[in-house]
């Protein structure tokens, strides 16, 4: 599969380590050149130094058919728009948006945005072990 | 109407100061700003038509009754906030028109296909008003020069505020020493007479001689 990561965070890195070491074709794009120092020494995948909203940047990349972007900076509504855009613009295979505020991920899937929702996906973690261990006592 | 602002930057303040004071209108504002040292800077001024909070979450934008705002005006500093904003607006509380403003004018034509209503370019406006300001005459451009300089070949693009739009060539007093030789409307190309009326977005093609050429510029 080919991949591009927007965002190379705490999250896009480990993201990109694993499909990279998995054998997919990963791209992962950040502003910040520092960033990529969060990439494992065998990341075999293309760096890009750029903005994920501004379109020449990402076009090299999405011109070329790709199964996956995730659109994954700290910033929210960076995410949605860098979705929408890519959509509209490019077309590749799939879109995800990561984006923290649990509401804001809910709508969006109203417009069509596949959204993932780290919060949400704590709180469901956390009321798990609430369950477990209240079956435990 | 009760008019939503998000943003309390310059163009934000500046909006909801001047929907507020217009007195002939009975215009209810209020003002949303996440920066808590800017509310309270601006709260002396503007009392309980600021709030602070995040504009483009959910519960902002309701706390600040977006469901009975006949407008909300997205003027923050960040596009992708801006869009968002105004989205949800859109899906969530469906009455009020929105309006972003848009940073990047490469912006705006994404802003329209996502459901923003109206938007507003800055940039865009200054370059609307600075070729509104160009005359067509000083936009004349040497093609071909002949005879050692004596005779020119110009081309003139026109635009709405070029004098000779909407007139017929025969209602024209072209100076001595020029002529019309071809008028290129699209990817028609005319050859001109009498009769031929100027469009604004004509191409003009212009035989002159180089003491008529200040003369048809003013013409143009």
């Amino acid at each position: 599969m080919r991949v591009m990561i927007i965002g190379c965070g705490r999250v896009g890195s480990v993201l990109a380590n694993q499909l990279d070491e998995a054998g997919h074709e990963v791209v992962v794009l950040d502003r910040n050149q520092q960033a990529f120092r969060r990439l494992s020494e065998k990341f075999s995948g293309e760096r890009i130094v750029g903005n994920g909203l501004v379109d020449e940047f990402v076009r090299p990349t999405l011109e070329k058919k790709t199964d996956i972007l995730f659109a994954m900076t700290d910033n929210d509504n960076i995410n949605l728009m860098i979705a929408q855009k890519v959509k509209l613009n490019f077309h590749p295979g799939e879109v995800i948006a990561v984006v923290h505020d649990s509401i804001l991920a809910g709508l969006y899937k109203e417009l069509g945005v596949e959204t993932v929702c780290p919060t949400d996906l704590v709180i469901k973690d956390l009321l798990q072990r609430l369950q477990i261990s209240k079956e435990s006592v | 109407m009760y008019i939503i602002v998000v943003g309390a930057g310059k163009v934000g303040y500046h909006l909801a100061r001047l929907l507020m004071t217009e007195s002939h209108h009975d215009h209810e504002v209020m003002l949303i700003e996440k920066d808590r040292a800017k509310v309270n800077l601006l709260s002396v001024e503007f009392h309980d038509a600021i709030m602070e909070g995040d504009g483009s979450t959910v519960e902002a934008l309701k706390e600040a009754g977006a469901n009975r705002a006949d407008v909300v005006v997205a003027t923050t500093g960040n596009d992708e906030d801006n869009l968002v904003i105004c989205q949800i607006v859109k899906l969530m509380f469906l009455r009020p028109r929105t309006i972003a403003r848009v940073n990047n004018p490469r912006n705006e034509e994404l802003f329209a296909g996502l459901g923003v209503d109206a938007s507003v370019s800055g940039t865009k406006l200054i370059n609307a008003i600075i070729h509104e300001q160009v005359r067509a005459g000083d936009m004349m451009i040497p093609l071909l020069t002949l005879k050692a300089g004596d005779i020119e070949i110009v081309e003139v693009q026109l635009t709405r505020s070029s004098h000779i739009v909407r007139k017929k060539i025969k209602d024209l007093t072209l100076p001595t020493g020029s002529i019309f030789i071809a008028v290129i409307r699209g990817e028609e190309v005319i050859i001109p007479y009498g009769e031929t009326e100027f469009q604004p977005e004509d191409k003009v093609l212009a035989l002159v001689k180089r003491e008529s050429e200040q003369a048809l510029r003013e013409l143009l």
